[in-house]
C-alpha cells in the first residue's frame, strides 16, 4: 500500500478497505475459509457438520438515529452475515467498549433494543465482555459481536458460484440507512422521514432459499452499498453483472437527499437488505418468497449475471432507460465515516 | 430507477427530463444529424462531467461527436501553490483548517490536506462556508480558516459569509481564497491553436449568476456556438442537440436551454455581494496558467479576513508530478484515458492529479463509468 498511515478511507467499505484487508490482514491470516471472500467463515465442526462464523463491530455516530440504534444495527448486522451462509443462526456474543461518563440510561436503551432485536430473530445472546476506558479514548459506546450457526448439509453458498444467465434481486429500495444516519449529522442536518432500514434478514433469506434450492449467494450490501457488494461478485465470480437502473427500488427523498450531496445511492450503505443471485428458473419464485417475507415487500429483479467478453476484467455496469451502459464501480475512499 | 412511494414526495418533480422516450428520440436525431462528420464539444462544468459519465452518453454517441470535459471543476484548477499554501497554514499551531471534501485529497507538491489531517492537524470537511463560520465561533481559541474555491455559483455565498464575519467582528476567521471566473477560461481554451472544439455545453449553475451576456464574445470573436444547459439527461442531450444544429447550419449562437434554472441576465443581487468583497485579479490556473483577470482578491477593506495576508507563511517550492498531464486534459487536448498514468500510477484511490481526485474531475470521472 502506498499509505504510511490508516485513513478514514480504509474503513468505508470501498477500494481502499479492500486493499488494506488483502494487503495487511489477508496476508497475515489467509486461512482458506478466509480467503473465499465471504460475510461469514464457513468450517468443519468435528462430529456435528460445518458452521458459519461472523463477527462485527459498531461505531456508528449519532448511536441514536432515526429508525433505529447502534443495539439494533449491532444485533442485525452479525445476524444478517452469518445468515448470508445459509447457516441458521443461533448464538451471538456482545462485547462492548465504554467511553467513561456514558450515561446509563442510554446503555439500558440500547442493551433492550439489542435484546429486541435478537428476539426477532430468534437468536440467543449467550456470553459478552465489557470494558470501560477514560473519557476521551472512546467515543460514548462501541459494540462488538459475533454470532454462528448452522450450514444445512448441501448448502454451499459463495459469492464466487455466480453463473452466466444468473439472475440479480434485491430486497427492497436502497439507501436508507446511509441517509438516515447522515441526515442527523451536525453540519449536514437537513430535514427527512427517511428511517434506517435496520433489520434481521434470517427469515428472509431462509425463505428465499426455500423457494429457491439453489441460490448461488446472498450479500447485506453494507458500507459501499450495492455498488460494493454486486463488485465483490463480479470479482469472485469472474463475471459480469448488468443491472437494470430504472429496475433499483429507491425512495424518491432517498434519490434526491443523494443528488444534494453528490452521492450515487449505489454506494450508500444499508443495514436491512439483501441482494442475491439465483439461477434463472428460480428467480420468480425466490422473488415472491422476498416479498412474502418480513422487510421484503418492495423485492425486485434487478439485473443479470452475464458471460465476461473475451479479454475483459469482470465488472458491473448499469443499464439506463435508453440503452446508454456506464461502470458501475466500487466507492473509492469514505464517503461519510461511522455509519455503522 | 423505480420510484417507491415514501412518506415525502420529491420536491420537484424531475421526470420529464430523464423520460427515456425522450432521451432515446433527441440521441437518434443527433446520431441522424451528426451522420459521418466529426465534431468536438466541451463542456465546461464539473457537474456535466459527472452527469455525461453517470448518464453514460458517451456508449450513444455517434462516433464522429466527441464530448470533451473542460476546465469546469474548480478543485482540479486550483494552482499547487495554493494548494501547498494552505497545507503550510495547516502546519500552523492552533490553526482549523475548514474546507470542502474534495479539497482534501487533491496532492499538493509534497503533501495533501488529508495527510495534514492524518498527521495530526486540525483539518475539517464543511459543506458551506457558514458551518467554518460556526466552528470560529464555538472555539475562540482557534484560528479557523476556510479553504475556498469555486466560481461565480459558489463566490457569493462566500462573500455574504465573509460580510457576516465583518459584521460580527469574528477575530478568529479569515478565508484563503482560490476563486476564479469561468469566462477567461473559455476565452483561453477557445484560443488555444492545440484545442479543437466546435461548441460549449455551457455551465448551467454558473450561469444563474452570470447570465449569458459573458459568453457573446465566443460567437462574436470565435465564431463559436455555446448552449447554457441543465443536469438531467433530457436537458444535456436536447443541449447538444442545438450545438450540433448550429454547428451544422453555421449559425453560431448563445442559447439558453436551461429556462427554468437561467435568466438572461442572471442574479444582479448575487454579482454585487461578490463585487462588495472581492476584486478581480490574474491568477494561475492548473492547465491553463497564469490567466488575466481570472482570479478573485478578497478587497482590500477586507484584508483582515484574508488568510494570506493573515498568515506569513514560507510556501514550500512548486513541484508538479511528473508524467501527470491534467493540464492537457483541463485544456480538452487530450481525452483522461489517453495520459499515460491514467488508470496505473493515478487512480481515484492513489491520485497524481487533481482531476482523478475531486469528484467532478474528469479523469475521475473517466475511471469511474468508463465503458
Amino acid at each position: 500500500m502506498a499509505d504510511n498511515t490508516v485513513l478514514l478511507g480504509h474503513g468505508s467499505g470501498g477500494q481502499m478497505m479492500k486493499r488494506l484487508i488483502d494487503e495487511v490482514f489477508l496476508e497475515a491470516f489467509g486461512s482458506p475459509e478466509l480467503l473465499e471472500g465471504n460475510d461469514a467463515g464457513v468450517g468443519e465442526l468435528p462430529g456435528t457438520g460445518r458452521i458459519a462464523m461472523s463477527c462485527d463491530s459498531f461505531v456508528v455516530t449519532p448511536p441514536f438515529f432515526p429508525g433505529g440504534d447502534i443495539g439494533r444495527l449491532a444485533v442485525c448486522g452479525t445476524v444478517n452475515d452469518v445468515a448470508t451462509s445459509g447457516a441458521r443462526v443461533r448464538y451471538l456474543s456482545c462485547g462492548f467498549i465504554l467511553e467513561e461518563g456514558y450515561p446509563l440510561d442510554d446503555l439500558r436503551t440500547i442493551v433492550r433494543s439489542m435484546a429486541d432485536a435478537a428476539r426477532e430473530a430468534g437468536v440467543r445472546i449467550v456470553t459478552g465482555d465489557t470494558k470501560v476506558v477514560g473519557r476521551g479514548s472512546a467515543d460514548g459506546v462501541y459494540i462488538s459481536t459475533a454470532g454462528v450457526g448452522e450450514v444445512p448439509c448441501g448448502v454451499n453458498l459463495s459469492g464466487a458460484n455466480c453463473r452466466p444467465g444468473d439472475v440479480v434481486l434485491v430486497s427492497g429500495t436502497l439507501g436508507d440507512h446511509g441517509i438516515a444516519v447522515m441526515s442527523t449529522r451536525e453540519g449536514l442536518a437537513f430535514a427527512t422521514d427517511i428511517q434506517s432500514d435496520a433489520a434481521p434478514l434470517n427469515h428472509l433469506i431462509a425463505a428465499a432459499m426455500d423457494a429457491a434450492p439453489h441460490a448461488r449467494c446472498f450479500r447485506d450490501p453494507t458500507r459501499g452499498g450495492l455498488a460494493s457488494t454486486l463488485n465483490e461478485f463480479a470479482d469472485a465470480s469472474g463475471v459480469a453483472i448488468e443491472v437494470d437502473e430504472d429496475a433499483i427500488p429507491v425512495r424518491p427523498e432517498v434519490r434526491g437527499a443523494c443528488e444534494m450531496l453528490g452521492y450515487d445511492p449505489l454506494q450508500v450503505a444499508n443495514e436491512g437488505k439483501m441482494v442475491a443471485v439465483v439461477p434463472a428458473e428460480e428467480a420468480q419464485a425466490a422473488l415472491e418468497a422476498m416479498r412474502g417475507a418480513p422487510y421484503g415487500e418492495n423485492a425486485a429483479i434487478i439485473g443479470r449475471v452475464l458471460e465476461l467478453d473475451p479479454g475483459r476484467e469482470a465488472h458491473v455496469r448499469v443499464r439506463t432507460g435508453w440503452g446508454a451502459t456506464r461502470i458501475l464501480d466500487m466507492l473509492v475512499g469514505e464517503q461519510l465515516p461511522r455509519i455503522c | 430507477m423505480s420510484a417507491v412511494s415514501g412518506p415525502q414526495a420529491a420536491a420537484i418533480d424531475f421526470s420529464a427530463f430523464r423520460d427515456p422516450g425522450l432521451a432515446r428520440d433527441l440521441i437518434a436525431r443527433i446520431r441522424g444529424a451528426v451522420g459521418n462528420r466529426s465534431i468536438n464539444l466541451m463542456e465546461v462544468c464539473g457537474t456535466h462531467t459527472m452527469s455525461i459519465g453517470r448518464f453514460g452518453f458517451r456508449s450513444v454517441m455517434p462516433a464522429g461527436l466527441r464530448l470533451l470535459s473542460g476546465p469546469g471543476c474548480p478543485v482540479c484548477v486550483t494552482a499547487n501553490r495554493d494548494i501547498d499554501r494552505a497545507i503550510a497554514i495547516a502546519r500552523i499551531e492552533g490553526v482549523t483548517i475548514a474546507t470542502f471534501g474534495d479539497m482534501m485529497r487533491v496532492p499538493g507538491s509534497t503533501s495533501s490536506l488529508a495527510a495534514e489531517k492524518a498527521a495530526g492537524r486540525d483539518v475539517r470537511i464543511v459543506y458551506s462556508p457558514l458551518d467554518a463560520l460556526r466552528i470560529a465561533e464555538d472555539e475562540p481559541g482557534r484560528q479557523v480558516v476556510f479553504v475556498s474555491v469555486g466560481f461565480e455559483t459558489t463566490t457569493p455565498a462566500i462573500a455574504a459569509c465573509l460580510l457576516d464575519a465583518a459584521e460580527r467582528n469574528l477575530a478568529n476567521f479569515s478565508m484563503l481564497c482560490a476563486n476564479k471566473l469561468t469566462p477567461p477560461a473559455l476565452r483561453a481554451i477557445a484560443d488555444d491553436p492545440q484545442t479543437r472544439i466546435d461548441g460549449f455545453i455551457l455551465p448551467g449553475h454558473v450561469s444563474t449568476i452570470t447570465g449569458l451576456a459573458p459568453y457573446r464574445f465566443l460567437v462574436d470573436e470565435f465564431g463559436l456556438p455555446g448552449a447554457v444547459t441543465g443536469f438531467e439527461p433530457v436537458d444535456i442531450l436536447a443541449s447538444i442537440e442545438l450545438l450540433v444544429r448550429m454547428i451544422i447550419d453555421g449559425t453560431p449562437d448563445i442559447v439558453n436551454a436551461y429556462r427554468r434554472g437561467v435568466n438572461a441576465d442572471g442574479n444582479p443581487t448575487a454579482r454585487a455581494l461578490t463585487e462588495q468583497v472581492f476584486e478581480t485579479v490574474g491568477a494561475t490556473w492548473r492547465g491553463l496558467g497564469e490567466l488575466c483577470a481570472s482570479g478573485l482578491r478578497i478587497r482590500e477593506e477586507y484584508a483582515c479576513y484574508d488568510a494570506q495576508r493573515r498568515f506569513d507563511v514560507h510556501v514550500e517550492p512548486t513541484q508538479e508530478p511528473r508524467g501527470c498531464r491534467c493540464g492537457d486534459v483541463l485544456r480538452g487536448r487530450i481525452a483522461p484515458d489517453t495520459c499515460p498514468l491514467f488508470g496505473h500510477a493515478c487512480t481515484p484511490e492513489h491520485p497524481v492529479g487533481p482531476c482523478m481526485v475531486s469528484s467532478e474531475g474528469s479523469c475521475a470521472a473517466y475511471h469511474r463509468y468508463r465503458v
